[in-house]
């Protein structure tokens, strides 16, 4: 039997009260309960270590980057131990035959039981060739590891949505993992995800041996529940009209809200205003810049990002952001109706839009396999 | 008998190279072969958007050098708009650059490249004693007692008897190239995970003034983060006191960690000197005087030049402009181009997909036919290499004195002549050196930015040119250049704006040249070059070649991030200035 988590702690010189804090840590990243914390200790003290083949497609390794900034010190250090990655481009010692060897073993040794990590989007036109690792494409190599695997996470907005590459006119035909699969799947959007997020999702899988829960999108709710604006420090400053109307101005050093300038937090999904980046030190719009909305199905081609009037993707709304606080009485409330509104509207879109994608989704998925076949 | 041995993946890398070489009876490398297999296509999404989001859109080349592009992006449109950003802003994108190169430099040393010289199966047998007696000599890093490394050997022992080696599996553990004696091995193995602990701590300066890392933001004309001392919401004393905490921190990292490493790891493999490639260098220039333009090429920290032949007694003037200069050929690249010509300058230039080379699932490519998506640059028609050795060089040879004595004190520790740089080890040496340098260069800048603001400047962003409305009379056609010198090497990006919207956007980039095949002359790249006549042990344990590419630090997906599917594109740029 494999050693459990607490049992390769133990043995690094990490102590029980060290041990016990990482876990009502995680429990809190996860966005559970304090009372789920015994439930996590158990599960770390009891289960192995899940191995995790991580593929790098069509991407520019920024995620590979964020995951290894993930904080909490001495123990993410061991975090990235407690998930035996077995494959990765950026970390692993061992190059070509020798690299591919490890990621074989780990694939059959542990058929049904590994997690396939993904960064990057895979392209498909043209049969194919605009990205091949040792002589085969990175379909045929994805087929090849989705098949065994036990679920897929769908690191960061190129493996989700396509990201920047699949932005018109996508000239690779770039392709994001859900449409290629019928494994389950969760997407961590992000351009990059937040290094706790990232974290985060694969903890869960190891400490309850289910994939979190997820919403239409397949994004885990504990992380992308809400729009950064629900939580976003400069809220206070929406709701009263106060807005920044160019950069340096007296309203940007007052902290005032930046949706004038382009600031796509109302309409993206995503724990920036919440957990901050970089162990919390600070987040875009903290530090001044409007958020693009990275972490938003094919954000790149809802622009321009500086935009004074953004439109709501999905939507029709311009939402002219003078009008709110024009009226002295109430303006609070007439900003909290807008998004009521918007947020209704969006949510019924976004639903629609879901549908029409899960049905493509399967027909894709029939097409490559015909594809990969 | 020659054979054929491929390499793919690369990894400890950005992105997705391909290596094949030819090796003799005596296993002496006879011919290589530098392939990028990815390719995205993001100039050709870059037609018709808003000049003001190039940054962001460019920045997603690479999320390692995650500041560069962006950078190179945004001077490329303040030059083609004729934008002057305040002295603030100088400064602050310069803390924003110093930042990334040690944090890249010191990743790469650490993290992506370490293992090509420390055997961490080695460290196991070392005596902690040993080791802490060896760190304590060379530094005055304080985690060096012998407690403190035997605590970390017990934690390799205990993950190595775990059975699951993860990123450590199936390496070249035992490999004859390998020289440290178990003590050394031990020493770097500690300082891996270190450095890894401690290069989370140094990006928090991307964060304050760009709110994240990887991919902070940027503004055109300026940047976003406001100083007002007096604000909760601004850069204040607090934010800029933690900046400060950071470069201390990142100082000693580069002073005591680093450098000291760097040394004693050089120390055991001043025989291995191979890898020298092409001796033909070359640099773009960057790091004007704290607080001065990017225009102000005089006060550069990097002079522009490039040297021919190892030959640091000449150093020739190199122009970005001049079509005699830089000119990209596609000879042995699956792009063509469509009026037939061999070299064209990037204000000229065209990428169109001409994908001839073998079906998917194959074994080997052909090195008489195209055999990659990366293009080959050219230098007045010589093959350069450019990046952290190119830069120490140009910059000795031209007389910089902070690096004159950086080579002087580097050259006398280990006893050998400067010229014994141009190799796989002086490559890595001199990224070190630099690190001190730009390290230094950090903290100046941060002095530099408190004393203007104690000067009463708080100007952060230049507003006159931020409508489009103001650019220009309706038809005229902006053009524009912008260039750093990035982590891996000299980068430049061309921009032409038409109607508001950009009508065309090229980047040339450091890995393109050192990653670059050969051209029309048959002259090699050079990765290719530097990796011919190395000796290896065994053929199919590749950790010589691997050792040598590192030494570059590829990134590939800068290297090939050019694509265009429409057949007859051709772009064409023109700078004015």
């Amino acid at each position: 039997m494999k050693e459990t988590f607490y049992e390769y702690v133990q043995k690094r010189g990490v102590s029980r009260a060290d041990f016990l804090k990482f876990c009502t840590a995680i429990t809190a990243i996860m966005g559970l309960e304090t009372s789920f914390t015994p439930k996590v200790v158990n599960a770390l003290e009891t289960q192995e270590r899940i191995p995790v083949i991580y593929k790098h497609f069509q991407e520019c390794t920024g995620c590979s980057e964020s995951f290894i900034r993930t904080a909490h010190p001495v123990v993410a250090d061991v975090l990235l131990d407690m998930i035996s990655l077995d494959y990765h481009d950026t970390l692993m010692a061992a190059s070509g035959t020798q690299a591919l060897e490890a990621a074989q073993r780990t694939k059959e040794q542990y058929k049904g039981k590994y997690i396939l990590a993904i960064e990057g989007s895979i392209p498909t036109a043209d049969g194919g060739i605009y990205s091949v690792v040792n002589g085969k494409t990175h379909l045929e190599i994805f087929r090849e590891y989705e098949k065994d695997c036990m679920a897929i996470i769908a690191y960061g907005s190129c493996a989700s949505f396509g990201n920047v590459q699949a932005a018109a006119p996508n000239p690779t035909g770039a392709t994001p993992i859900y449409k290629l699969t019928n494994k389950p799947i969760i997407n961590v959007p992000g351009c990059p995800p937040i290094a706790e997020v990232m974290a985060g999702v694969i903890t869960h899988i190891l400490t309850f041996g289910n994939l979190p829960e997820l919403d239409i999108r397949k994004r885990p709710k504990a992380f992308y529940r809400h729009r950064i604006h629900d939580n976003c420090q400069r809220r206070a400053y929406f709701d009263a009209g106060l807005f920044v109307e160019s950069f340096d101005d007296e309203g940007a050093k007052l902290g005032w809200c930046l949706y004038k300038m382009g600031c796509k937090g109302p309409v993206t999904y995503n724990s920036c205003s919440t957990m901050k980046w970089n162990e919390s030190t600070c987040w875009p719009v903290e530090s001044g810049n409007p958020c693009l909305g990275c972490s938003e199905d094919n954000f790149w081609d809802f622009g321009p990002f500086f935009t004074t009037h953004a439109q709501i993707p999905g939507t029709n709304i311009i939402f002219n952001p003078d009008k709110v606080g024009a009226a002295v009485v109430g303006a609070a409330v007439a900003g909290v109706g807008v998004h009521a509104a918007a947020t209704v509207v969006n949510q019924k879109l976004k639903k629609s839009k879901n549908d029409s994608t899960i049905v493509r989704t399967e027909a894709k998925a029939d097409e490559n396999k015909e594809v990969s076949n | 008998m020659t054979q054929r041995v491929v390499i793919d993946p690369i990894t400890r890398i950005e992105g997705h190279l391909r290596i094949e070489i030819d090796v003799n009876d005596q296993n002496v490398i006879t011919d290589a072969l530098s392939s990028g297999t990815m390719i995205r296509g993001l100039e050709q999404i870059m037609v018709g958007r808003d000049p003001r989001d190039a940054w962001a859109y460019l920045q997603r080349v690479c999320g390692v050098c995650t500041t560069t592009h962006s950078i190179a992006s945004i001077r490329a449109v303040e030059d083609a708009l004729n934008i002057t950003i305040p002295k603030n802003a100088n400064l602050i994108r310069d803390i924003i650059s110093y930042t990334q190169y040690v944090h890249d430099h010191v990743v790469h040393f650490y993290h992506l490249h370490a293992l090509d010289w420390v055997d961490i199966v080695s460290a196991l047998s070392a005596d902690p004693k040993e080791t802490s007696e060896i760190a304590q000599s060379i530094s005055s890093w304080p985690n060096s007692s012998p407690g403190y490394f035997a605590d970390v050997q017990n934690r390799i022992k205990a993950f190595v008897e775990s059975g699951q080696l993860g990123i450590f599996a199936n390496a070249y553990w035992g490999h004859p190239a390998y020289k440290l004696p178990p003590a050394v091995n031990l020493m770097a193995v500690t300082h891996y995970l270190e450095a890894l602990e401690w290069q989370k701590d140094i990006v928090k300066i991307h964060a304050i003034l760009g709110g994240k890392n990887p991919h902070p933001h940027f503004v055109v004309g300026g940047v976003a983060s406001p100083i007002d001392i007096n604000s909760d919401n601004a850069l204040n004393t607090e934010k800029l006191n933690h900046i400060q905490r950071i470069i201390k921190r990142a100082k000693d990292i580069v002073e005591k960690l680093y450098i000291p490493d760097l040394m004693a790891i050089a120390s055991f493999y001043k025989d291995w000197n191979y890898g020298k490639g092409l001796g033909n260098y070359m640099t773009f220039g960057d790091y004007a005087t704290p607080g001065k333009s990017v225009r102000d090429e005089d006060s550069y920290l990097v002079p522009r030049g490039a040297i021919l032949n190892g030959d640091l007694s000449t150093v020739h003037e190199v122009n970005l402009r001049d079509p005699e200069h830089i000119q990209e050929y596609v000879d042995f690249t699956w792009l063509k181009y469509t009026d037939g010509q061999k070299g064209k300058h990037p204000w000229n230039g065209e990428t169109t997909f001409d994908y001839t080379g073998p079906k998917p699932g194959y074994k080997e490519l052909d090195k008489t036919k195209p055999y990659t998506w990366n293009k080959a640059p050219r230098w007045k028609g010589n093959s350069m290499e450019v990046g952290p050795l190119a830069r120490i060089l140009v910059s000795y040879a031209k007389g910089v004195p902070q690096v004159k004595e950086l080579v002087n004190w580097a050259t006398s520790q280990l006893n050998v002549p400067a010229t014994a740089l141009m190799s796989t080890l002086g490559r890595t040496a001199a990224r070190g050196l630099e690190t001190k340098l730009f390290v230094d260069r950090l903290q100046e800048t941060y002095d530099a930015l408190i004393a203007n603001i104690n000067a009463g400047d708080t100007v952060t962003f230049d507003n006159s040119k931020w409508d489009p409305k103001t650019w220009h009379a309706s038809g005229k056609t902006l053009q524009g250049v912008g260039w750093t010198e990035a982590s891996r090497g000299g980068l430049v990006h061309y921009i032409v704006i038409e109607n508001e919207k950009i009508k065309n956007y090229q980047a040339v980039v450091p890995t393109t040249w050192n990653a670059s095949p050969r051209d029309t002359s048959g002259v090699r790249g050079a990765y290719e070059e530097a990796l011919v006549d190395t000796p290896m042990a065994d053929p199919h344990q590749p950790l010589e070649v691997i050792r040598t590419i590192h030494s570059f630090d590829p990134c590939m997906a800068c290297a090939v991030h050019v694509a265009d599917t429409s057949k007859k594109e051709i772009t064409q740029i023109n700078v004015i200035r």
